[in-house]
């Protein structure tokens, strides 16, 4: 089941749609008014800090939380029509959610049942999915003796069940190690390759470049930009930054002045970046003013380079 | 917008499908049937407790009330209870632990089931739970000798009825409090009370009159009425009026368990 292509309504078709889009809670506007479009198979990634709108947003797409205002079209249905949204929808939460009192593969036959697909169906999908996840091992373990990242791929293949043609991520590698971290990127874009269409949430620049095709960046439930990562970078900001790590304040001061040689410095709590297109004169004059040498360096712009510019604050805090 | 959204509506006619609960009765069926040795086990130690505590042990010095041997006057009633406290329990503290701590209904929220689909299959399953207590119950007593009637043979059915009514009024309160402990008002505020004061252990019909007014208003005394009905007494039209005073109530406030747990789930 996992090689064929899923089917799709329309082809080409956004599987996502919406239109002034707004989520209201009492007085507190978590979402203020965006329009979107995510196109069928692709990973499209909502970057921003916590509290951003990205999961509120989110949530609206999976359905479980009503729109204030606007339209939401989800796989070409309003989101009226949660049920037949959510048949076709694969949900991986960023709490750890599974059932604990049952095994492993039971959570994945009970949560099948929900889609009305009989056990003699889910037993053998279930296990084939285990052994994508790389958990045909941990078959009739239960839960509890799961590390983190396992957890989190038996969550993956939970909602991979009801074979769905979309599949909605928040924060999948949030609290994960650097291992458990990349091997669930390998897995995300294996499912892309097989014409999932991946939904994610992330504050990890690294997690949005690697997988996102396309991304939107939000901020206070606005939405500030959005494209491929490399057009973001390119568009948004110089390509090359140097960084000087923990300046003296008279060091800061004189790189502050350096603005106009640089396109654009920040300054920002623990260091001084400088933003330029000849990165090594930059370099050179920077390293003129800073005396520690290991303190100083020069790297290409990234999509962190490109909320700081939106922003003006970094997106991990 | 906010405060008349009309997914929040209370009189809302809820977006349920028989199908769709029966998935999460058979959730919590799947959990019971791994451990149901360990759980049933109990269930046929208490209620001989009982009888033999109060019924023999008490009786033997009560021997009669209304001319009834003692046992065979409180058996009834402790097969209401026995059905009261089968779903009682879960579809309180259970039913909470799923909602707040192991967030097992978020995780069906993500599945085409809707939050009413979801109340009503806990509402079946503690209804099949009080359905488990009272019969064994019931067959346990059968061997003290407490059934008069063959009207007993319809107790089955009643028992479910009973469970049923305890569901919705437990779920209701599962969906609306903040905090677990506040299950203990539930319990020592309206089941305790119920329980000693529903006629199980002594008639009623000496007491002043109000308290029999009051008495009426009970949902726990016509369970123990609608019992006695079919056990003791082989009344049937006695037994019918109170099954139709369970129904009523049963199916007046059923859409409340499943609108409030909407509200409780979509924000």
């Amino acid at each position: 089941m996992l090689d064929s292509a899923p089917m799709s309504t329309v082809p080409g078709a956004p599987v996502v749609t919406a239109r002034g889009l707004v989520k209201r809670y009492g007085t507190f506007e978590a979402v203020r008014g965006i329009d979107l479009e995510v196109p069928a198979g692709r990973c499209f990634g909502f970057l921003g800090p916590n509290g951003a709108g990205k999961t509120t947003t989110m949530r609206m797409i999976a359905t479980s939380s009503p729109p204030t205002k606007g339209e939401l079209t989800v796989l070409g249905m309003p989101v009226e029509r949660g049920r037949e949204i959510r048949a076709r929808m694969g949900v991986v939460p960023q709490e750890n959610n599974l059932d604990e009192e049952i095994t492993v593969i039971q959570n994945l036959v009970v949560y099948a049942r929900y889609f009305d697909i009989p056990p003699s169906v889910s037993r053998p999908r279930g296990e084939e999915l285990l052994g994508f996840v790389a958990l045909g091992e941990k078959r009739d373990r239960m839960p509890e003796e799961l590390s983190g990242g396992m957890k989190r791929r038996l969550l993956i293949a939970r909602a991979l069940i009801s074979d769905p043609q979309v599949l909605v991520l928040d924060e999948p590698t949030t609290g994960l190690d650097p291992q458990a971290r990349h091997l669930v990127w390998e897995k995300l874009r294996e499912l892309k390759r097989r014409g999932v269409t991946l939904l994610l949430t992330t504050h990890y620049m690294e997690e949005a470049s690697q997988l996102c095709d396309r991304l939107v960046i939000m901020h206070e439930g606005r939405i500030l930009v959005e494209g491929s990562p490399r057009e973001l970078v390119s568009r948004e900001v110089p390509p090359q930054v140097v960084e000087a790590l923990e300046p003296t304040p008279e060091a800061r001061a004189q790189l502050a002045a350096l603005e106009g040689i640089a396109d654009h410095v920040e300054d920002l709590s623990d260091r001084v970046l400088l933003y330029g297109t000849d990165g090594e004169a930059l370099l050179s004059k920077v390293r003129a003013i800073v005396a520690d040498p290991s303190a100083v360096w020069l790297r290409g712009a990234g999509l962190e380079d490109v909320f700081l510019s939106l922003t003006g604050r970094r997106l991990i805090e | 917008m906010s405060a008349a959204a009309p997914s929040r509506r209370l009189l809302r006619l809820p977006d349920v499908r028989l199908r769709s609960a029966a998935r999460l009765w058979q959730r919590n069926a799947t959990i019971y049937r791994r451990t149901y040795k360990m759980n049933l086990l109990p269930n046929f130690f208490e209620p001989f407790l009982y009888l033999l505590a109060m019924g023999l042990g008490l009786g033997a010095y009560l021997s009669q009330v209304q001319g009834i041997r003692y046992i065979d006057f409180i058996a009834p009633g402790l097969v209401a209870t026995a059905a009261m406290f089968g779903t009682s329990y879960d579809v309180t503290f259970n039913a909470f632990v799923k909602l707040r701590f192991g967030k097992v209904y978020d995780a069906v929220m993500s599945t085409p089931l809707t939050p009413e689909d979801i109340a009503l299959g806990e509402l079946l399953w503690g209804t099949t739970r009080a359905f488990i207590y009272g019969v064994v119950f019931l067959i346990i007593a059968t061997f003290f000798g407490v059934v008069h009637s063959w009207l007993a043979l319809l107790s089955p059915l009643a028992i479910a009825l009973i469970g049923m009514m305890f569901s919705v009024l437990g779920l209701a309160f599962t969906a609306v409090v903040p905090l677990i402990d506040y299950f203990t008002y539930y319990w020592t505020l309206f089941i305790t009370p119920m329980f000693l004061f529903s006629g199980i252990f002594f008639p009623l019909d000496r007491l002043p009159e109000w308290v029999q007014t009051v008495a009426w208003f009970i949902p726990l005394h016509q369970a123990v009425n609608l019992m006695r009905s079919l056990v003791l007494y082989g009344d049937l039209g006695a037994a019918a009026a109170s099954a139709a005073w369970i129904l009523v109530l049963t199916a007046a406030l059923a859409v409340l368990p499943l609108n409030l747990l909407r509200r409780r789930l979509i924000r």
